[in-house]
């Protein structure tokens, strides 16, 4: 038996089916999956273009509901099916963290103010917001920068305030969507790595939608789709 | 932390191009309420100035500023020996059209009942008031006329002995103070031309009767001056203004008044609300529609500017929902930059308008309540032009942001 099977699940999902459409015109994204990822694990998620990737990744970060299935986040059964078993849009905001393959940082905030918004939005006070801010970006390698906007960062310094950003409530789980794609291989490794690192020591689960086999020696394990199904892939480490 | 503010500081430029659009719009619209408060002010001045308590006018008229009124100057003499009556005075009033130093002198002559109406009620700005019978005339600044200055009216000249300041009559043209007299024969003053020919028209009608064929005096008399022929009257005047003595009833001077059928009797409060029925009326109606009409011109802009705005942000809007942002931080984030815009708009068109409405030819009159009304309209309208930004804004899916 190893770590990962007896560490508290971040995320369970069973038998996720998602149909778009209907009739002649029926598409189904996801055919029966069923995905694990544990507390402190980092999975990559492989796949061709249209295999379903995003497609699972959105089901299981509640921002776009399965049309069979049931979702555990932390424990808690939060969708069977399409139906909400809790406020899906505060439940995001407590437990998931997101990152995607742009930075998507908000231009008119500075650094530390992307990463403190997450966190005011979650009720945390503003000067404790402002005291973990610093410390996820100075933890980041990106805490010269807090006062700058967007537009004044490099791609990778940007992707490093999204990370933050995401793990700035201290989320079970963390959702990246082709995080690296918009980066050299140098700092698409070096964002890969930072996964593991805060997956590790932060204990959230990570789950990571990639093309780059480049950096897969960095996840714990990783998942295959293809058409909608999913299978398992090696364990890496 | 203020996500408005923010985005504001980011977009300042376009913000501030906005606020200002706004501003020169509420701006007129102030000014527009200034101007209807202005033209009451100035349609009621001389009503309220003068302190008549009653208005004798031509039998079944609105005169004298409604519409024209004429009645015999004897009404004064008449009126004086009702019981009750302190002072009567005959009013004058008529609008003339003369060029001086070749500019266009547009003024109101108001007649002052000399002696026993010198004028000192008015307020004057500088010099005094009338002291002599003839050819001394009181003028508004606004006509331009320097103290001492010569004006020629009619056959005459007169002197600017006294100024007021803001003295205007319903039109918006500066008064000027002369005696009746003078009032009247600036009224009346025809060429000499004109003269001769009216009175040959005199000779050749009563030469073609049998009286005056009979009755030479008559006819030598008839091609004489107006004010010789006794069965002509002097010249009428617009109306006899009434003061009562302390302790009389009002009601009372009026019923015996108001029994004599030739003229008709208006109290002051009558008077000032058939001036502004009447003349006020439409320009407060016209006034008020194009009010509306800019009130509907800045909501339509403000939503415009509010929704591409929103657009422009709507995958910063996405995002939020998608880290869980409650919809009232989505809804707080437009609906203030709606408010700023509307409330720093307001603030620049009461600021333009310290400098801008005194420069106006008619009299822009702001008041506090006008002020109010206006702040409230101008709270309503940000937040009815942030709804269709607010609607977009709620309904953009969280997964916007993965496109």
């Amino acid at each position: 038996m190893s770590a990962r099977d007896t560490a508290p699940l971040a995320i369970e999902a069973l038998n996720l089916t998602k149909i778009y459409g209907s009739g002649n015109t029926e598409v189904v994204a996801l055919n029966d999956v069923t995905v694990r990822v544990a507390r402190g694990e980092v999975v990559a998620l492989l796949g061709p273009s249209g295999a379903g990737k995003s497609t699972l990744l959105t089901a299981v970060g509640l921002i776009n509901p399965p049309t069979r299935g049931r979702i555990w986040i932390g424990g808690e059964l939060v969708l069977e099916a399409d139906r909400a078993c809790v406020d899906l849009r505060v439940f995001r905001r407590r437990h998931l963290g997101f990152v995607f393959q742009k930075a998507n940082l908000i231009p008119f905030l500075s650094a530390e103010e992307n990463v403190r918004i997450a966190m005011e939005i979650n009720d945390v006070p503003a000067r404790e917001a402002r005291r973990r801010a610093r410390e996820l970006l100075d933890y980041l390698g990106v805490g010269a920068r807090a006062a700058n906007l967007p537009a004044m960062l490099s791609g990778g310094q940007q992707q490093r305030v999204a990370v933050a950003r995401a793990l700035a409530n201290r989320p079970s789980l963390v959702l990246a969507d082709e995080p690296t794609a918009a980066l050299d291989s140098q700092r698409g490794r070096q964002v890969m790595e930072l996964f593991r690192q805060v997956a590790h020591e932060q204990g959230a689960g990570v789950l990571v939608v990639t093309h780059d086999h480049r950096s897969l020696d960095v996840f714990d394990r990783t998942l295959e789709m293809e058409d909608g199904v999913l299978r398992e892939g090696q364990a890496v480490c | 932390m203020n996500l408005a503010v923010r985005d504001i500081r980011q977009n300042f430029g376009r913000f501030a191009l906005t606020t200002v659009g706004v501003g020169l719009l509420l701006m007129i619209v102030m000014g527009m309420g200034g101007i209807y408060r202005g033209l009451i002010a100035d349609a009621t001045l001389l009503v309220e100035a003068v302190g008549a308590d009653l208005w004798l006018v031509q039998g079944a008229t609105r005169g004298p500023f409604a519409e024209i009124s004429r009645v015999p100057a004897t009404l004064e003499d008449r009126a004086r020996s009702v019981p009750g009556v302190a002072t009567a005075r005959r009013f004058v009033s008529h609008t003339i059209q003369r060029t001086f130093r070749g500019r266009p002198l547009r003024m109101v002559v108001q007649g002052l009942a000399w002696p026993e109406d010198a004028g000192d009620w008015i307020p004057l700005a500088a010099g005094r008031a009338l002291r002599h019978a003839h050819y001394e005339l009181v003028a508004d600044r606004s006509l331009g006329l320097p103290l001492g200055a010569e004006v020629p009216l009619g056959k005459d000249l007169y002197r600017v002995v006294g100024l007021t300041q803001g003295m205007v009559g319903s039109g918006g043209d500066g008064m000027a103070f002369f005696t009746v007299s003078d009032a009247q024969a600036i009224q009346f003053d025809v060429p000499g031309e004109a003269t001769r020919l009216e009175r040959a028209s005199r000779r050749a009608r009563v030469g073609g009767r049998d009286l005056g064929r009979l009755n030479p005096l008559l006819l030598e008399r008839s091609a004489g001056a107006t004010a010789e022929i006794p069965a002509l009257g002097p010249p009428q005047v617009s109306a006899v203004m009434v003061s009562l003595l302390p302790g009389h009833a009002p009601e009372h001077v009026m019923d015996t008044l108001s029994s004599w059928p030739d003229i008709t009797v208006y109290t002051r409060r009558q008077q000032i609300d058939l001036l502004l029925s009447g003349m006020v009326d439409k320009a407060r109606r016209q006034l008020g529609l194009f009010r509306a009409l800019l009130v509907i011109i800045s909501t339509i802009i403000m939503a415009l500017i509010i929704y591409t705005l929103t657009l422009d942000k709507i995958h910063d809007i996405a995002l939020l929902k998608l880290i869980g942002a409650r919809n009232r931080v989505i809804i707080g984030l437009i609906l203030q930059q709606a408010l700023l815009i509307g409330a720093l708009g307001y603030g620049l068109a009461y600021w333009l308008g310290t400098f801008a409405f005194p420069r106006f030819p008619r009299r822009v009159v702001i008041e506090p309540p006008d002020l109010m009304l206006l702040a409230g309209v101008v709270a309503v309208i940000s937040v009815v032009a942030s709804l269709i930004g607010i609607a977009k804004a709620l309904s953009v899916e969280p997964n916007k942001v993965l496109s």
